[in-house]
């Protein structure tokens, strides 16, 4: 009994081996199947949805082909400044975060014991892990006008800093909620730089500074594109932060996009809107295949 | 090799940063003992009178089991697809490569709202109805691009030399893979499927669009936010999960602590 | 004879079957609860206080998914809702959309025992029936309020202009809803009387652009449109504003954590809601929704909610309960002298570009959503 399904499972395997193709097929079948039918699809279909319109009367889709919406888009100030906020605010992200995920993440690779590297990685994700819906609530609590920020700067003597409900609030937050995603990914790749290219630098006669600039930033270069990947696109698309603790000027892509579909019911729009992120993003990954970031993600 | 002023600078950095990052959890905490069902500083008095509420709100209850089953089966089919998706890719070289994994990563790439979107009109329009096994498809398909780039990562750290050593000792494909692959992918695999777990216990923006009446943890938290009277149940049930997850957590940073299987120069 | 008596048979099975016609295919009892029930509410509609007990009763456990929009409403319902949903509290300017779209199905008020002591305005209304077909069950109806901070505005506004001066630049808060436009014209009909503006929701082009110039004018005063109902309790709460416009939801919350204030209904008239539960079209409990309608209509629960929310009841007989919750409520909303109150409201409806007077020129519902999107921005 074992014999004859060993001697199958021989077989079999034989056949597999000798058809790499037929390999290839079988493991790449489920993934691409998945994908083109569902997830490409129904993006296919959304898009589609960018030409076509709303009728104003019936609030029904109608099939008409035409190019309205985008019209719409580039010719209203408001939605051509509600983008330029948008990318402003994913700029402003990635660069905060960057700034300060990286000396933590040279700290977690190179001056940590291992121990304390334990440690410090734990601290990172266990944010993650917790609800970014009530981490980004509790911002409300601490630069509200009563809040905790204004308490401290009052009880400092310090004049109250009226952040809340502003776009510098959509702001520290933003940073806040995604820069784990920007450690790691730094993280991964200052630590696989190996101790050999800090000698030979220090050899050449490089000090510590030129080392950090010729030598680290480059090699670290992927990690921090492909951390930036994170941070700028889910910046992007993200509603949830502005609708907390944004106030009336915080009106970006991704809020315009989710009142056209969950509360306007204006499918056709949203689509329309939404290729703008999608179209930012898909240069920005171009760039960053070009900087190696998919290696490094 | 770094200076030693330089040392202690990034040490005081790195706490700030550590600061920076815990202060709403420790604010989560705090006010998980507030009285008062509607949030100002300072608190007016501590109670603990919302933890039994919430323990005892079969919504909350419903709601956290709904998001690890979600989870666990999410995770379940993103590992199956992702391996799949990653040996492919690694081992084979073939038309479209670039473009697969240019598709699998899309759905992170792309703002959550387009994928939830797009997938409410496909579900809608199919007559589909938006239940529990939407919400697994929508959370399995971003799930997949992390378990690939876990796997792949590790597979190109990985020697060749071992399967061809394997196969010229007599082992047949299956012995390979389960005697010599599978080890050294394992904590791959189960740190990628911890970070997608993760992500989808958490995820609130595809879920919103593709549940039905069923509410998932962060679902619960986003009407609970809402409706501005039961906050500190929220605070209280975060607080649990904070606790709850410490210990998966690290788990997954011993795991993706390089096992160093003969590294690649 | 043997005609006539054909004639009488032949009229007599047309009578019957034109009055089972409006009843066919709706139910005639309530079977068993199936022991769920999903309803899509306005915040502060399911209160534990009245939805325990209904769950202790009928055994029925309720889901809320809430809502802070009938857009938001309709939206969820036509996005795959209808099949999910079995209950939705929508108010008059979502119910005809849910009617037109076919996403709710007619209900039959019989099994609704408390439904003949409605109040006669509140059984049949025009928005939740139609040619004599329920399409839902009324439930409660009140005002969009001008709330205020009682230590920091001085004096007491009396005018909605209030939210339209610089002088609380910085601390006024509106909801996030395209219907506000309605609240701006209501303004403006007796700010401008030149304007004509006879009915908010059924404006020309030229007045709907003068409550859009009013809008813009308004925006930089305005720290945050509020979206959820708990947004402007926190806004109040933590100082962020002193003054807006809003639901006396909000206002009961803020009374209980001891907040300093209060809310009235300026002089220019106020707008607001007169609520219906609607039945999902393809309701997956119908059993428990029913056994909610009949729950939430008697008079005891109408006043329990009437108080906690802020809101006037549709059932005649809640008066005697609101006072015993809380005395003189019943007179502070007006639920003894209900229509002379009601007639000052200008209740939500969805504009359409038919208006009244026959006429096809008035601006349509979609129109005011993409002009409210671009006024913000």
């Amino acid at each position: 009994m074992a014999a004859g399904s060993s001697r199958a499972r021989r077989s079999l395997g034989g056949v597999l081996w000798r058809r790499p193709k037929l390999r290839a097929l079988l493991l790449l079948a489920p993934p691409v199947a998945w994908f083109a039918l569902i997830y490409l699809a129904a993006l296919v279909v959304l898009f589609i949805n960018a030409f076509w319109q709303l009728n104003p009367l019936t609030s029904q889709v109608e099939h008409i082909w035409n190019v309205g919406n985008f019209t719409t888009i580039l010719h209203s100030s408001s939605y051509r400044s509600i983008a330029f906020r948008t990318v402003g605010i994913a700029a402003a992200t990635t660069v905060t975060d960057v700034v300060l995920a990286f000396p933590f993440a040279y700290y977690m690779a190179r001056v940590a014991s291992p121990r304390k590297r334990a440690v410090l990685f734990v601290m990172v994700l266990l944010p993650l892990w917790s609800s970014y819906l009530v981490r980004v609530y509790a911002w409300r609590q601490i630069l509200d006008h009563d809040g905790i920020l204004n308490w401290s700067l009052q009880k400092v003597g310090l004049p109250a800093a009226n952040i809340g409900y502003t776009n510098t609030a959509v702001w520290i937050v933003f940073s806040y909620v995604w820069l784990p995603f920007m450690i790691l990914p730094v993280y991964a790749s200052l630590e696989r730089i190996p101790e050999s290219m800090f000698e030979a630098s220090a050899d050449l006669g490089a000090r510590a500074w030129g080392t950090l600039r010729r030598v680290v930033l480059p090699l670290a270069l992927p990690g921090i594109v492909a951390g930036s990947i994170f941070t700028f696109s889910l910046t992007l698309g993200d509603y949830i932060t502005p609708i907390l603790v944004g106030g009336a000027g915080s009106q970006f892509i991704g809020y315009v996009v989710y009142q056209s579909v969950g509360i306007s019911n204006n499918i056709p729009f949203a689509a329309a809107f939404a290729s703008v992120p999608l179209v930012i993003m898909a240069i920005y990954l171009l760039v960053a295949r070009k900087l190696g970031a998919f290696e490094a993600l | 090799m770094e200076t030693k002023s330089a040392r202690i600078g990034l040490r005081i950095w790195a706490a700030l940063v550590i600061c920076f990052l815990w202060l709403p959890l420790v604010l989560i905490m705090v006010y998980a003992f507030n009285s008062s069902n509607v949030q100002s500083w300072p608190l007016p008095s501590l109670s603990t009178k919302w933890f039994p509420v919430a323990w005892h709100d079969p919504q909350v209850r419903e709601a956290f089991w709904l998001s690890i089953k979600a989870g666990l089966t999410a995770t379940g089919i993103a590992l199956v697809l992702g391996t799949c998706a990653a040996f492919a890719i690694h081992r084979f070289r073939f038309f479209g490569r670039e473009a697969i994994s240019f598709v699998l990563v899309l759905p992170i790439a792309l703002p959550g709202i387009i994928t939830g979107m797009a997938l409410n009109s496909f579900f809608t329009n199919r007559h589909i109805n938006l239940s529990f096994w939407t919400i697994v498809i929508g959370h399995a398909t971003f799930c997949v691009v992390i378990v690939y780039n876990n796997l792949l990562a590790r597979l190109r750290r990985t020697s060749p030399s071992l399967i061809e050593a394997s196969m010229d000792l007599g082992a047949n494909g299956f012995q390979t893979f389960r005697f010599v692959t599978l080890p050294v992918i394992a904590t791959a695999l189960i740190s990628g499927g911890l970070l997608a777990f993760a992500l989808s216990f958490d995820e609130v923006v595809v879920t919103y669009f593709t549940a039905g009446a069923q509410n998932t943890l962060p679902l619960l938290i986003f009407g609970l936010i809402r409706e501005g009277q039961q906050l500190p149940e929220v605070n209280v049930i975060v607080f649990a999960v904070i606790l709850m997850t410490a210990i998966p957590v690290a788990l997954a940073q011993r795991l993706t602590r390089d096992t160093g299987v003969l590294r690649r120069r | 004879m043997k005609r006539v008596i054909v004639a009488l048979a032949a009229i007599a099975a047309l009578a019957v079957q034109a009055a089972s016609a409006g009843t066919s295919g709706l139910p005639t009892s309530i079977g068993k609860g199936e022991g769920k029930l999903n309803v899509i509410a306005w915040e502060g509609y399911t209160q534990p206080e009245w939805v325990k007990p209904f769950e202790q009763q009928t055994g029925c456990q309720v889901n809320f998914k809430y809502a802070g929009s009938s857009d938001e409403m309709v939206a969820l319902m036509s996005q795959g809702g209808d099949s999910q949903y079995d209950l939705v509290s929508a108010s008059g300017d979502a119910s005809l959309r849910l009617i037109y779209s076919k996403l709710v199905q007619p209900v039959n008020v019989k099994l609704v025992p408390s439904w003949k002591q409605f109040n006669a305005a509140f059984k049949s209304p025009p928005n939740n029936t139609i040619n004599g077909v329920h399409y839902g069950i009324s439930l409660q109806w009140g005002p969009n309020t001008l709330l205020y901070n009682t230590k920091l505005v001085k004096p007491a506004p009396t005018s909605w202009a209030a939210i339209y001066s610089p002088k609380y630049k910085g601390k006024i808060t509106v909801p996030d809803n395209p219907i506000q436009i309605a609240d701006a014209a209501l303004y403006l009909s007796k700010s401008q009387p030149s304007l004509g503006i006879t009915d908010p929701y059924e404006l020309t082009q030229a007045q709907f652009n003068a409550a859009i110039g009013l809008l813009k004018q308004q925006r930089p005063l305005i720290v945050k449109y509020w979206a959820l109902a708990s947004d402007e309790i926190d806004l109040f709460k933590n100082g962020d504003a002193v003054i807006g416009a809003s639901w006396p939801y909000q206002l009961s919350t803020l009374e209980a954590a001891h907040a300093p204030v209060t809310d009235t209904i300026p002089k220019e008239g106020a707008t607001g809601w007169l609520d219906t539960w609607m039945l999902s079209a393809k309701a997956p409990h119908p059993n428990c929704a029913y056994k909610w309608l009949s729950y939430i209509s008697t008079p005891k629960v109408q006043a329990e909610q009437a108080v906690s929310y802020g809101e006037t009841p549709v059932n005649s007989k809640a008066c005697p309960y609101m006072n015993k919750l809380s005395k003189g409520s019943c007179a502070q909303y007006h639920a003894n002298a209900p229509i002379a109150y009601y007639k000052q409201i200008k209740f939500w409806k969805t504009p359409l570009a038919t208006c009244d007077n026959g006429k096809n020129d008035c601006v349509p519902y979609p129109q005011w959503q993409q002009a409210w999107t671009q006024m913000k921005g």
